[in-house]
């Protein structure tokens, strides 16, 4: 059934209302009793233990290709012996946090997603809350807290790897010493680099985990629903993470001029 | 099975339990995208009363149940739970009341990566019990609705009969002052339904809880009238001399209304055509 404009407006408002709302008693959580700490850590190992492969292959073949074709372009110039330089401030300032996000939220969104609209459809969560259980401060508070917390460390392994992907190309390939690339890449960088590198999955985590849970709380339509929240959900916070990257770096650039 | 001392089951309910109704809905109403689907609905349910709550598929009777705990809010009319108004209570005290009924599901609604044990012991363990204590109650009440060798299982291990025996055993374990029963029979071959039927009489009868059951299968409602739980032969059977059941009462839905609330005498003796068609 096609829906007229106004409703069609109406609607999209009402969910955005719904997303702020589920988000706001998220984090008001944490401030209230009982804190479901054993699921804090289950939630932390599935998400930051079971990321780490997939971070740890992206962070390295990133920074690797990242040298690769920047040492092309830089020895144009002769300016080759600065790749290290621009693979480290690339990793950190930008496509560490926000490849770690994209993959993280690839994985876990669509895990969160799917694993609550299964139980939404299949009235679980109805069955949680007749049990005097708050399916929010059971299921989504946990998920918050630790995709921030798992986001923020994952991002820091995947700059490592990728500065030290970068650095076994540029030796291997590009005939730039290790010693070399090594002090580049660490002498260019200034508080502000490593500042906007650690607040970005900051605000990543909070959208995949926000936006994961909520798809899967407000699953409807039986299985097919489910299919769709887990693209939605993917598709939502891929494009927010980027979206707010653009954000966040333009408020950083604005406020420590680099 | 012995009572739980449970402080969150002898808060509201048992102070309630003597001054107010368990349950009243006052001309509650409730629909959905403009449609009506409930509507002027009132009726009390006292302390120890099974209301076995009839009506055409589709007529809203699952939705009254999740109106009677607060998973739903009505449009319009109040439902008081042990004597509180769910429209004015915080949401954490909600969800203390709620701890005081249990729910059985349509489909049982288990925690499908939890084992039955877990399943079983969750409120227990929402409510920092003892490990040994929730050992041994789920045990009982896994014994109580004869499940005891599955406690290790996981939901999709075990049949559609026995998950809705283990949610029967989930929602009893604190035995809390009211029971919710949607269509526990729903889907089961007759056999089955009539062992879970026997547990909805043994678990009546026995601990003599107040409950409010949804189904559509007029014999499961009549079976719940017309027969007892023995203690001696540990069996249902029929009250002899066509006796009924004390408290045990009818409510009838049809079009958004209630169309009947009473006894099985008047229902059987109604000369409502909806109720003579419905019963035919």
């Amino acid at each position: 059934m096609e829906l007229e404009p106004g409703a069609f407006v109406k609607e999209k408002i009402l969910r955005v209302q719904e997303y702020a709302l589920l988000s706001a008693a998220g984090v008001g959580n944490l401030f209230r009793r009982p804190l479901y700490v054993a699921d804090i850590f289950a939630q932390a190992d599935l998400i930051g233990i079971g990321s780490l492969p997939i971070v740890i292959l992206t962070g390295f073949f990133t920074g690797a290709v990242l040298a690769l074709q920047s040492a092309y372009t830089l020895s144009q110039f002769g300016a080759k012996s600065i790749t290290g330089e621009l693979v480290s401030l690339s990793m950190i300032r930008e496509l560490g946090p926000v490849l770690t996000g994209l993959m993280v939220s690839g994985r876990n969104a669509s895990g969160m997603a799917s694993e609550l609209g299964s139980m939404q459809v299949t009235e679980q969560i109805d069955a949680m809350r007749a049990l005097g259980t708050d399916p929010i401060k059971k299921l989504v508070t946990p998920r918050i807290v630790s995709t921030i917390v798992m986001l923020f460390f994952l991002t820091i392994v995947a700059d490592t790897v990728g500065i030290l992907g970068g650095g076994v190309v540029s030796a291997a390939m590009l005939g730039i010493g290790p010693s070399q690339y090594f002090h580049a890449s660490i002498d260019i960088l200034r508080y502000p680099d490593v500042l906007q590198g650690m607040v970005k999955p900051i605000f990543s985590g909070f959208i995949i985990a926000t936006i994961g849970c909520f798809y899967g709380m407000t699953t409807k339509g039986g299985t097919q629903g489910v299919g769709r929240s887990t693209t939605q959900a993917v598709v939502a916070s891929s494009v927010f993470i980027i979206a707010l990257d653009f954000i966040v770096s333009r408020f950083m650039i604005g406020a420590f001029g680099r | 099975m012995t009572p739980l001392d449970a402080p969150s089951a002898t808060t509201p309910a048992t102070a309630a339990r003597d001054a107010e109704p368990i349950l009243v809905f006052q001309h509650v109403a409730l629909g959905f995208d403009g449609k009506l689907i409930l509507n002027d609905i009132s009726f009390t349910m006292e302390h120890g009363e099974t209301r076995i709550l009839l009506g055409p598929a589709g007529c809203g009777k699952s939705l009254l149940l999740k109106l009677a705990n607060g998973l739903l809010a009505p449009d319009s009319g109040t439902v008081r739970l042990f004597g509180k108004d769910l429209r004015s209570v915080l949401r954490d005290d909600l969800y203390s009341l709620r701890a005081n009924t249990g729910m059985v599901f349509q489909e049982g609604a288990l925690f499908d990566s939890l084992s039955v044990r877990e399943n079983v012991a969750y409120r227990l363990r929402e409510e920092n019990r003892d490990e040994e204590l929730i050992e041994a109650k789920v045990r009982e009440v896994l014994q109580f609705v004869e499940l005891e060798h599955a406690i290790d299982l996981l939901p999709s291990q075990i049949s559609g009969g026995m998950r809705r025996r283990v949610a029967i055993a989930r929602a009893i374990i604190t035995q809390p002052a009211l029971l919710l029963y949607d269509s526990p029979t729903g889907g089961l071959d007759p056999i089955t339904s009539t062992t879970i039927i026997d547990l909805i009489v043994k678990e009546r009868d026995v601990f003599g809880g107040t409950s409010l059951l949804v189904t559509h299968r007029l014999q499961d409602a009549f079976t719940l009238a017309t027969h007892a739980f023995n203690a001696t032969t540990q069996q249902m059977e029929r009250i002899p001399n066509r006796g009924l059941a004390p408290n045990t009462k009818f409510l009838v839905l049809n079009n958004t209304r209630i169309v009947f609330d009473g006894g099985l005498e008047d229902l059987l003796r109604s000369t409502d055509p909806f109720l003579q068609a419905f019963l035919a």
